[in-house]
């Protein structure tokens, strides 16, 4: 392999300096190729990994397509005659293309073909096999992940090349993965001791976590390297200290939001309306049920607004959740104000009553919902790794807390609302249907839990049993944050996932979530209200 | 006359109607076989158990078309044991006392088998449970057709150390006996081949988990020191999904860490994009897109049976078809139903699998399996990377642990002893 790729190195390079040829692009005639890219449907890895070398080997430009479309999964063989052709599913059908010329073939029944196999180990061949030819591409995507294949596989082989390319890299960034690279390269290598120390300032500078795994083999050895290492690793550690505690705030916060999204829902129906609505984990699921209904009908009738579709399904889950609670309460609720334990029974068996129409409409697999682009993925800060799922739900949450607030503070719903839970009897004394306000607010606590099962969705699995995982979660929230208070709720969120996530590193998921409980049931024997206890006689009507 | 017609009908349509059946004192004992289903259908473990139950009722119906069992047709009991283990017990006690049923398939996690246990022991009956486990147990009156440790998890990490060159174990799992278990042995196993304690790193989580973002940086952490790494997850049922999402959108490829999973197939992908989480890995003793012409036949006659062609297949389906295969072959070579006769005569008893290759009965109540590796694809299903070169005994005392290693099971007579202990020749385990 090591021979191999220097080879393809050599191979490359002899095409930089060829003048008046493009960088890279060797070229081989069709003669060459072909048995080598038969070679490729080889019966077992060891010999599909030769025929990738071989292919690599001839630093032809149209090389990296192939094994692309290899590592792809896009490449096929027929079983009959063993030709390969790049194939793309149409119906039972496989449209194919040939690897070398591109030239359109017959289609191939989906039966008569054969996918030839990739593994994990293949893979990583093909990538770096690949990125010995594409430093050089004129596309700057191809040659940062180039240069991100070399720092993995630091290859000292390539340090030669990396030298090529740094030289003529105007791109700052990718300049700074280069080098990266080749300081990798220059410590996996047999160079002397202070071009490996000044490789080790450099991977120093460059991100910590790599450099950590780059750094570590290294701390064993003797003489001046060793001790280089060892200090870059003493504060390097010391850095990653720091940021584990960002990053246990950071993800605190995250967990927060997600218990804040499911409790704040309830923080209506039964903090503002005091109903112990078991109920109200199922409003989320039919929640997520929604976006995946959305998003199924947006698979099938618009594909292109799929990027869309969480803003569409946002509305839709609203009011269907919300639909679904004012049927429940005109049904079921209304009947049992001021009867707790009755409220309490009634609405866990409607809990079971909705999973099981879910679980028989549905089924009780999982269903698939799936992430629009700008949902998927992370970026680094610093050291941290932040997913936009969370950070998008982080900034969601917070928005529809300060909705809420605003339509109970700001609206005339919001004010009736108020003036009903606080004083029934003067409310309707003043002319407010007190039944239809307690509707709308068990539809609005409803609606908002519908709307937290969209966010849900992207992060957490959606199946019947969705809203079993969140109900104790949310009823702790409210209770600890202090019932009647959305502030409450807000801030009881935050502590406890950030509670949370301290807990964690230390004591593990197990026993940090049983702390956590200790710690509120503790605080609950000091403070019965929670956090923010309500004042006045309100509370106790 | 319409209605005594029906009834009549449903008395011998066996299938979808055993249940409602089931509460009427059979009025044709003698001319059915009855089979219980002991499969939650609600709750948490709905999610994978009612496809069990569905494989069951389909494996009855194609029996019955080929005429059934002793020449009686077979009528199945399905009860709802809803997740919950000790209902498992009382439903599998009415399903042997009252319904009387001659055998029992079902159970999935280790939880409601070891709750259901005392009972069919008690009661002489026979449980076929066709989930891979943790071993360590053999009773006279079950059958484990899904995989031992040593079928599923050890062939597993050995794939790993010699393929991709792992050398630092990332061992997580869903908090109770299963995954502890089989963390023990593989933890024993790979201390054995050299790996040193703190190149592995043990990680559990709660049923359900789904907030795994800390986990999953420790992961990476623990990845970036400097040699391969690789984590071999026994998480278990739901909390999968929320895991493999966080490990997509953190950027872990499975070229850099690979994961591979001994509770994830088919059916659990169902639920998930995964485009991202292609390479990762799975260890079972079945894939749905295994190359053999018994594998097709099955998943035609699935598709048409459910009357949809959506409906995958997974490694437990494959351990209920040759429970099932298994207990219709040794009932017709007892010429009986009765408990005694079929234990003694279903040892040895070969059955072909959904592989190409066949299954045996083992004295120890453990089947012989092949272990399949399969690579996660873009749509869903796996593609066989690896493949044991024969078939392995499933192993029901690990080697690996020091109070198990000394214990074998064989239910042939005159032994008949699940934990006989060949250092001190006695039946009756450890010795201490």
């Amino acid at each position: 392999m090591q021979l191999i790729r220097l080879l393809a190195v050599f191979l490359v390079l002899s095409g930089v300096f060829a003048p008046g040829m493009e960088a890279g692009a060797e070229t081989v005639d069709d003669a060459t190729l072909r048995p080598l890219i038969q070679a490729l449907a080889a019966e077992n890895f060891d010999e599909t990994t030769k025929a990738v070398s071989g292919l690599a080997k001839t630093g032809d430009a149209r090389v990296s397509a192939i094994l692309n479309a290899l590592t792809a999964g896009d490449l096929y063989i027929v079983k009959a005659d063993k030709a390969v052709f790049i194939g793309k599913r149409d119906g039972s059908d496989y449209a194919a293309t040939d690897p070398l010329t591109g030239a359109k073939l017959a289609p191939v029944p989906r039966n008569a073909a054969e996918k030839i196999k990739v593994n994990n180990r293949l893979r990583r061949d093909i990538a770096a096999a690949i990125g010995g030819l594409t430093l050089m591409s004129d596309n700057p995507a191809e040659r940062r992940s180039a240069a991100e294949t070399i720092l993995k596989t630091r290859d000292p082989e390539s340090i030669a090349l990396l030298d090529q390319a740094i030289a003529a890299e105007k791109d700052s960034g990718i300049k700074a993965v280069m080098q990266q690279a080749k300081a990798a390269a220059v410590l996996n290598s047999t160079a002397p001791d202070d071009a490996k120390i000044a490789a080790i300032a450099e991977v120093t500078a460059g991100n910590s976590r790599d450099a950590l795994g780059l750094l570590t083999p290294l701390q064993g050895s003797d003489g001046p390297v060793g001790d280089a290492a060892h200090s870059a690793i003493d504060s390097i550690n010391g850095k990653l200290a720091l940021w584990n505690g960002i990053q246990n705030i950071v993800y605190g916060l995250s967990l927060g939001s997600v218990l804040l999204l499911a409790a704040i829902g309830l923080a209506i129906t039964f903090g503002v309306m005091g109903v112990i609505n078991m109920a109200h984990g199922e409003m989320v699921m039919i929640g997520a049920y929604t976006t995946f209904v959305v998003q199924q009908i947006i698979r099938a009738s618009a594909p292109g607004l799929f990027d869309y579709s969480l803003l569409i399904a946002l509305p839709a889950a609203f009011i269907v959740s919300g639909a679904v609670g004012v049927v429940i309460e005109r049904g079921i609720i209304r009947f049992l104000y001021g009867r707790p334990l009755e409220t309490l029974l009634a609405t866990w068996g409607i809990s079971l009553v909705l999973q099981q129409a879910i679980r028989s409409w549905f089924g009780a697999s999982n269903v698939q919902v799936g992430n629009p682009s700008w949902m998927a993925g992370s970026f680094d800060l610093g050291l941290l790794t932040l997913t936009w799922s969370r950070l998008w739900i982080i900034v969601f949450a917070l928005s529809v807390f300060a909705v809420l607030q605003l339509v109970l503070k700001k609206t005339m719903l919001g004010l009736r609302m108020r003036a009903v839970t606080q004083n029934r009897r003067m409310a309707s004394a003043m002319g407010i249907r007190t039944p239809w306000v307690d509707a709308l607010t068990f539809g609005l606590g409803s609606g908002i839990a519908g709307i937290a099962g969209v966010a849900l969705s992207q992060i957490d699995n959606v199946s019947p049993n969705l809203g079993q995982g969140y109900i104790i979660d949310s009823f702790v929230v409210v209770v600890f944050g202090g019932v009647g208070n959305l502030w409450g709720t807000l801030v009881g969120a935050m502590s406890l996932g950030i509670a949370n996530k301290f807990l964690e590193p230390f004591a593990g998921a197990v026993l940090g979530k049983i702390l956590v409980l200790v710690l509120i049931i503790l605080f609950i024997q000091k403070r019965p209200r929670g956090l923010f206890a309500l004042k006045g006689r309100a509370i106790e009507a | 006359m319409s209605s005594l017609t029906a009834r009549f009908i449903g008395t011998f349509a066996a299938a979808a109607m055993g249940a409602a059946l089931a509460f009427s004192p059979a009025v044709a004992a003698d001319d059915t076989i009855k089979v219980g289903i002991l499969h939650s259908l609600s709750g948490t473990m709905a999610i994978s158990e009612t496809t069990l139950k569905d494989t069951m009722l389909f494996l009855i119906d194609e029996q019955n078309k080929k005429g059934g069992v002793l020449g009686k047709k077979l009528e199945a009991v399905v009860v709802d044991p809803a997740s919950d283990w000790p209902l498992f017990a009382e439903k599998a006690r009415q399903l042997i006392e009252q319904d009387k049923v001659a055998a029992v398939f079902g159970c999935w996690t280790s939880s409601s088998r070891k709750s259901v246990l005392p009972v069919f022991e008690e009661l002489n009956s026979m449980l076929f449970y066709p989930v891979q486990y943790e071993g360590e147990e053999s009773s006279r009156n079950v059958f484990y057709t899904g995989a031992a440790p040593n079928q599923q998890a050890i062939p597993a990490v050995d794939y790993l150390a010699k393929e991709e060159g792992v050398e630092r174990w990332v061992l997580a799992g869903t908090d109770y006996v299963y995954p502890q278990t089989t963390n023990k042995i593989l933890k024993a196993y790979l201390n054995a081949k050299g790996v040193k304690d703190e190149d592995i790193m043990i990680n559990y989580t709660p049923f359900g988990h789904s907030d795994w973002q800390t986990i999953v940086s420790d992961i990476k952490k623990f990845g970036s020191a400097g040699k391969k790494t690789a984590v071999v997850s026994t998480i278990n049922g739901d909390a999968n999904v929320p895991f493999y999402k966080e490990l997509a959108n953190q950027g872990i490829k499975a070229e850099d860490i690979p994961v591979v999973a001994f509770s994830v197939g088919e059916e659990e992908l169902a639920g998930l994009d995964t485009k991202p989480l292609v390479g990762h890995l799975a260890a079972w003793n079945y894939f749905q897109s295994v190359d053999a012409d018994a594998n097709a036949e099955f998943i035609k006659e699935w598709h048409a049976y459910t009357k949809n062609d959506k409906r995958v297949t997974n490694d437990p389906m494959e351990a209920t078809y040759i429970g099932f295969n298994m207990w219709v072959k040794a009932v017709e070579a007892a010429g009986t139903t009765d408990s005694n006769a079929v234990i003694d005569s279903i040892v040895g008893v070969s059955v072909p699998n959904l592989s190409g290759g066949s299954a045996t009965m083992m004295p120890n109540h453990h089947i012989t399996k092949p272990v399949l590796i399969g690579e996660v694809q873009d749509d869903g299903q796996f593609d066989i990377v690896y493949q044991t070169p024969g078939l392995v005994v499933g192993d029901e005392w690990s080697d690996y642990l020091p109070g198990s290693k000394d214990l074998i099971s064989d239910w042939r007579k005159p032994m008949s002893c699940g934990n006989f202990n060949v250092v001190s020749g006695k039946c009756g385990g450890v010795t201490n």
